[in-house]
């Protein structure tokens, strides 16, 4: 008598749907991604109920962190290095090509004042992120920090979109309102009065209870 | 394991016949690759942008314009104070009036309330004053009070000295 064979189904199975579908979420995810810009510094910002999204792009951010220091950041890379070289040349600092380039990587998020920056930008960026960065000097007496605003405000109206950017203020919850206050205070002295305050979000609570 | 047979020659004088190919290609490492780069650009995709809060600041006035002053009867003062206190009173202060002080919270049962039961007046205006020692938390938070009780007049004032001492006589 011959042994009973068991039936044999092959393992392998057709894997083309899937692979179709992989491919799909791929193509979607690699041409939706916009890379999380690197921050140079933690702000864990307060929570609102507001339900208005930060615009995708032409934003201008200011961070405020919990010890005070003011950090400038802008996510138009067009006009990241005119942004440079003019400020730049308002305190009498020249930057070196490369500079300019490592600049495009530094300027999402950014507080170090003027003179310091080359040296800021000499370093590559894994050791940027020990540095420990003053913020940018704003007030009275040393105001780079409006420089930054304004030209970067004045080279917006110039690109492509041709209207000043979005100022978004990434305030900590624990950063203290007169270092709030006066980096406002210093913006409407340039007829900026439109803010936009980065929050997380909350639910709703129903009013009228 | 790619499943490539080939026909073994083996027959003599057979006819020649022209290699069949199988058509099955083993696809794992192509799916492999493929979920590395699903997981890689799911991971790295920033999914949620912040929700912003608007906040339009009034416009400098110019040399010689008055700003028309606020009646007394229609304002409310906010007090932000440190430690996350919060006091408020009704009217203004100034030298000859000394308005009640008196304490609140952020919570549901607190300022809103208050602000709630202001709103029977349409003329109000909220004047929000913080405090130096007040945390951008709690500035974030009044401003957020204010849209949720649709107070639509609202003003973010400098706190003043007489503000100051009026929370510290109160001793809440």
């Amino acid at each position: 008598m011959p042994k009973v064979k068991p039936h044999r189904t092959s393992p392998s199975l057709d894997m083309t749907p899937m692979v179709d579908l992989a491919f799909l979420l791929v193509t979607f995810f690699m041409l939706t991604t916009k890379f999380a810009p690197e921050e140079a510094v933690v702000v864990d910002t307060p929570s609102s109920t507001s339900e208005i999204r930060l615009p995708e792009s032409h934003v201008i951010t200011i961070a405020v962190d919990k010890d005070k220091r003011v950090f400038f950041g802008v996510d138009d890379d067009a006009i990241k290095s005119d942004l440079l070289t003019q400020v730049g040349a308002k305190y009498g600092v020249s930057f070196t090509p490369s500079q300019i380039q490592a600049f495009k990587g530094v300027a999402s998020s950014f507080g170090t004042p003027i003179e310091q920056l080359p040296a800021l930008l000499n370093l590559d960026s894994e050791q940027r992120k020990n540095v420990k960065q003053t913020g940018i000097p704003a007030d009275s007496v040393n105001n780079q920090f409006i420089e930054w605003v304004q030209t970067a405000q004045a080279l917006s109206r110039k690109s492509a979109y041709g209207k000043p950017a979005y100022v978004a203020i990434k305030g900590d919850g624990n950063a203290d309102v007169p270092t709030v206050k006066r980096v406002i205070k210093l913006m409407q002295d340039k007829n900026i009065n439109r803010f936009n305050l980065i929050t997380d979000l909350e639910t709703k609570p129903v009013a009228g209870k | 394991m790619a499943e490539i047979q080939q026909s073994g020659d083996s027959g003599k004088g057979g006819k020649k016949r022209a290699k069949k190919m199988s058509t099955k290609i083993d696809m794992t490492p192509m799916v492999d690759l493929a979920f590395l780069l699903l997981t890689f650009f799911m991971l790295t995709t920033t999914f949620s942008k912040p929700t912003v809060m608007e906040v339009a600041m009034p416009v400098k006035p110019k040399p010689g314009e008055e700003q028309p002053p606020i009646k007394a009867s229609n304002a409310l003062t906010l007090l932000l104070g440190e430690n996350n206190k919060l006091y408020y009173y009704d009217g203004l202060l100034d030298g000859t009036t000394k308005p009640e002080l008196k304490l609140s919270n952020y919570g549901a049962d607190g300022i809103r309330k208050v602000l709630l039961q202001h709103k029977s007046n349409p003329q109000l205006v909220v004047l929000i004053k913080p405090d130096d020692k007040a945390a951008y938390k709690n500035m974030v938070d009044i401003l957020d009070e204010m849209n949720i009780t649709e107070t639509k007049k609202y003003a973010l004032v400098d706190i003043s000295k007489p503000d100051q001492e009026l929370i510290k006589s109160s001793g809440l």
